[in-house]
């Protein structure tokens, strides 16, 4: 009997344990899935005097990678957003968060460009908008321009397979 | 030094301008969590996003938003996980009651506990009452 107790509640201990520490708590459960992409009006990285906006993108489903020059999983994940973006699913919109354009233009011409346009959000104020609290960060957004996915950190492989682009071919269905 | 001294009064001049809405903008955050290092508050956390949040505080204050407008705002954009205080909801009733009911599971397991180590007085025959009073005399 006493056994039994002993072992029911080391089993679950492990098991909590098990779920637990697999959890990560970074991943903060976003409350802008299911609602519309905040707007925004912004220059673009490489035509200061150029603006674009969430709206130029109505009736496409694409996809908004925040990242930035200073930012080093951004690097990691950046084969996969470049693959993402030439397999011609979606196109990919980039936020430059943070950064200083000396630095970025670099960085996308040494490492390749992917986007179709890049918007330059120097103070990060849109991206409060954005509920970015981490870069890199990928939001899939529907035709009608509402949110369906975020992904904070970097798109792994495994992410990109598994749930962006799944979601990105039911949605172009 | 002189820049430097001039900096510096100007940088206290800027932080003394407006003591209540400084103290509003502290409380406020105080009880708002840091998403970039998640045990620390807004008001301590010295994160990039901490400060650019801590300013987006002030300017709301300042332009004549509640403290209400200011916790909605970020609530919309980082969820209730913001708040160090959440709101009592279906998917928070674990978090609030998670304690109580411990608690009661605790003291179940005491009572029980209790119980079965306190087992009912043996019933005295009438012949060990004699014994008993014989002893005693």
């Amino acid at each position: 009997m006493k056994l039994a107790w002993t072992l029911g509640i080391f089993v679950a201990l492990v098991v909590l344990l098990a779920v637990g520490l697999r959890l990560d708590p970074r991943e903060v459960p976003s409350p802008l899935i299911g609602k519309p992409a905040p707007a925004f009006e912004l220059p673009l990285l490489a035509a200061p005097d150029k603006t674009f906006s969430q709206k130029d993108m109505l009736g496409k489903v694409w996809v908004l990678n925040v990242w930035a020059s200073w930012c080093a999983p951004c690097l990691v994940e950046h084969p996969q957003i470049t693959r993402l973006a030439a397999s011609g699913v979606a196109p990919v919109v980039g936020l430059n968060y943070k950064d200083l354009r000396e630095d970025a233009l670099p960085w996308l011409a040494r490492n390749g460009n992917p986007f179709v346009a890049t918007v330059y959000d120097s103070a990060g104020r849109i991206a409060i908008d954005y509920g970015v609290y981490g870069v890199p960060e990928t939001y899939v957004i529907d035709r009608k321009g509402v949110i369906r996915y975020k992904r904070i950190g970097p798109v792994t492989p495994e992410i990109l397979k598994e749930k962006i682009e799944p979601l990105l071919r039911e949605l172009n269905a | 030094m002189h820049r430097f001294l001039l900096v510096l009064v100007c940088g206290l001049a800027f932080a003394q301008e407006d003591p209540a809405l400084e103290k509003r903008v502290h409380d406020l955050s105080s009880e708002l969590r840091c998403l970039v290092c998640q045990n620390q508050t807004l008001a301590d956390s010295s994160a990039p996003l901490a400060v650019d949040l801590r300013n987006q505080v002030r300017e709301q204050l300042k332009g004549g938003k509640s403290e209400r407008d200011v916790i909605d705002f970020l609530v919309a954009r980082y969820g209730d996980f913001v708040l160090y205080r959440p709101p009592l909801k279906a998917s928070t009733v674990l978090l609030w009651t998670g304690p109580f009911i411990l608690l009661a599971f605790g003291l179940l397991f005491l009572v029980l506990r209790i119980r079965r180590k306190a087992p009912p007085a043996p019933e005295l025959s009438a012949a060990d009452r004699e014994r008993a009073a014989k002893l005693l005399e």
